[in-house]
């Protein structure tokens, strides 16, 4: 694994006000996430699994403390910046796919390429490239409600992959999938870590699924409890 | 794929909600262009009035006639320009349920009042050369079928011959046009001379009296010295402006302006609401989905746009269509001859278009903009988290 670190999280708090009462979730959180990796982010329900993912692809921002992306403190950044560097460096996959049900399956790998300046052809090559990677080519032109939950899980992927980010953050990819269909979507990541070198988070509750992970950290109460290291499945 | 592919996917993922949120739009636009045209029919007569034209009637009613011998003492006014007179005839063709609007006028002095009317120099020599000489208007001209030389015999549901009879011969001198389309041409004028020597109540009166003054500036001013000219005489004069008569006349029908704004602002404010409730609904049900498009890079303004677009574009297409199936069925009106002999200035005017548009960008603006704000003003976390 590159020493080069893709992230760096220093003395990150998260609080939320909630009537008068103030809910810490981090308090004074260090962690490094080196590029390359595929990290499983485990622990119990309201343990701020999300909430970290959250504010690693910034969606969310820390109260307080510094994250540094690629050496630079991203935890500075308006909402603005934030918005284009996470179109710029994020490829976000969701427990419930979030698919545009009126848009065909390619169109929906196609959405986080109208953020970039490409012709169409690009465009195109590009949304081929990335169904043909989770061997959904063929069903290119269907709707969401057309295809099985994997399949839907495929497209995500597909359009987390599409705008070639730097790492990808799952948040539960196979909690809405059987034991066989999560497999493959697991397959598909590990695949995109070992042999395109994507930097992979993955949230889940699922020790199965943390498996497939290079590495697992399990988060309880806002600190993590213990690590456990290169799982090979 | 571009925004304006995923606002029509958006626009149409509910086809149902979309067709009717369309009608709904159509409805209102149709009535709009329709009541418009109509509007616009009745209000022709006052927008098109000349500012300096003053009609004298009398003080009792317009109905009541004034002595002819008022001509000469008007003329003599300071600040009257030209001058002429009319009488109403009661005027139809052969068939007494359809009647036609008829004036005997002086031909002379009544083409210098009116100089929109249009007529060739042969057609007025004509006219003033012939005893019988009528001039029709082209739409009337239009719908009888009528040509230059033609015998018409018009006959008066008011007025009698010595012989008894009710009908006068007349001959088509020519056929005159006006300036603007929108002027009233369903109409026509012969002699007072050949009218007031051939019926039988007399030949001292007149209908009314119009006139111009040297400018609008002195219309009070002449009007006020008319009236009182013949004041605590037997028939006191009203004196106003063509305008202001005109106005006064169509609101004897009850304020068609009123109404029919009436009828459009409830139809729009119904609208709105409809509408206005459909596109908050439609955006609450993909929150989920706009925080996606937020959470993979697209910036607020861009959702904000696409949200305020989609009704823009509803406003628009239902606009649009209502507009033109208003225009059809207007044109289609306006060919039906006894719909033609009521309202001759029955069209849809660039006003009523060019405020249609306004209004078609207003709506979509008003029903788009607080859903478009609030998809907007999304909190990402939140709605992701709903899901």
């Amino acid at each position: 694994m590159s020493e080069e670190q893709l992230f760096k999280l220093e003395s990150v708090s998260k609080k939320f006000v909630r009537g008068r009462e103030v809910i810490t979730i981090f308090d004074d959180l260090n962690m490094s996430i080196p590029k390359g990796d595929f990290l499983a982010i485990m622990g119990p329900s309201g343990s701020g699994k999300t909430t970290l993912l959250n504010m690693l692809g910034g969606v969310d921002q820390s109260s307080q403390g510094k994250i540094f992306f690629d050496g630079k403190n991203i935890s500075e950044y308006s909402q603005e910046q934030l918005t284009k560097w996470r179109a710029d460096h994020v490829g976000f996959i969701f427990q419930f796919y979030n698919l545009m049900p009126m848009l065909s399956a390619e169109r929906n790998v196609e959405l986080p390429l109208l953020l970039k300046s490409l012709s169409r052809d690009q465009r195109r090559k590009s949304i081929e490239a990335a169904l043909k990677l989770v061997d959904l080519h063929e069903r290119a032109k269907h709707l969401p409600r057309e295809l099985s939950g994997g399949q839907q899980q495929r497209v995500a992927i597909a359009r987390a992959l599409v705008s070639d980010p730097d790492f990808l953050l799952c948040d539960e990819p196979t909690g809405d999938l059987d034991r066989a269909t999560a497999k493959e979507i697991l397959e598909i990541l590990q695949l995109l870590n070992a042999e395109f070198g994507k930097t992979i988070i993955m949230v889940t509750h699922d020790p199965a699924a943390a498996k497939y992970a290079k590495r697992t950290l399990h988060l309880d109460k806002g600190m993590f409890v213990d690590q456990t290291s290169e799982v090979a499945v | 794929m571009n925004d304006l592919y995923l606002i029509f996917k958006n626009l149409t993922r509910n086809r149902t909600r979309f067709i009717l949120n369309s009608f709904a739009v159509f409805t209102a636009f149709f009535l709009f262009g329709l009541l418009g045209a109509l509007k616009g029919a009745f209000d022709a007569g006052i927008e098109l009035s000349a500012d300096n034209r003053l009609i004298v009637v009398n003080k009792i009613n317009f109905t009541q006639p004034l002595p002819i011998a008022y001509v000469n003492k008007i003329k003599a006014i300071d600040g009257v320009k030209d001058l002429t007179y009319a009488n109403w005839f009661g005027a139809y063709h052969q068939d007494q349920r359809k009647p036609i609007v008829g004036f005997a006028v002086d031909p002379q002095s009544y083409l210098a009042v009116y100089e929109e009317l249009q007529l060739s120099t042969e057609e007025r020599e004509n006219w003033f050369n012939e005893r019988q000489g009528m001039v029709v208007g082209e739409a009337l001209a239009k719908s009888k079928g009528w040509q230059i030389g033609d015998r018409v015999p018009i006959s008066s549901n008011i007025f009698s011959k010595e012989d008894g009879s009710h009908v006068w011969d007349m001959i088509i001198s020519g056929i005159f046009t006006a300036k603007d389309k929108q002027a009233d041409t369903n109409y026509l004028m012969f002699h007072y001379k050949y009218f007031i020597e051939t019926q039988t109540f007399g030949s001292d009166w007149i209908g009314w009296l119009i006139l111009t003054t040297d400018n609008s500036d002195i219309n009070a001013e002449v009007a006020k010295s008319i009236d009182a000219l013949f004041a605590n005489s037997a028939a006191e004069t009203e004196t106003s402006t063509e305008k202001a008569f005109n106005k006064a006349f169509i609101e004897q029908i009850g304020s068609i302006g009123l109404i029919i704004s009436s009828v459009v602002l409830a139809a729009f404010f119904t609208i709105l609401l409809i509408v206005g409730n459909a596109m908050a609904l439609a955006v609450r049900e993909r929150t989920q989905e706009l925080a996606v498009l937020k959470t993979l890079g697209f910036p607020s303004w861009r959702i904000f746009r696409m949200v305020l677009s989609e009704s823009v574009f509803l406003s628009a297409l239902g606009g649009v269509l209502g507009m033109l199936l208003a225009y059809y069925a207007v044109s289609g009106l306006s060919n039906v001859p006894q719909i033609r002999n009521m309202l001759p200035n029955l069209v849809i005017t660039s006003d009523v278009v060019a405020t249609a548009l306004v209004y078609i960008l207003m709506l979509g603006f008003v029903t788009g903009f607080f859903p478009a704000w609030r998809a907007m003003k999304l909190n990402t976390i939140d709605a992701l988290s709903r899901g």
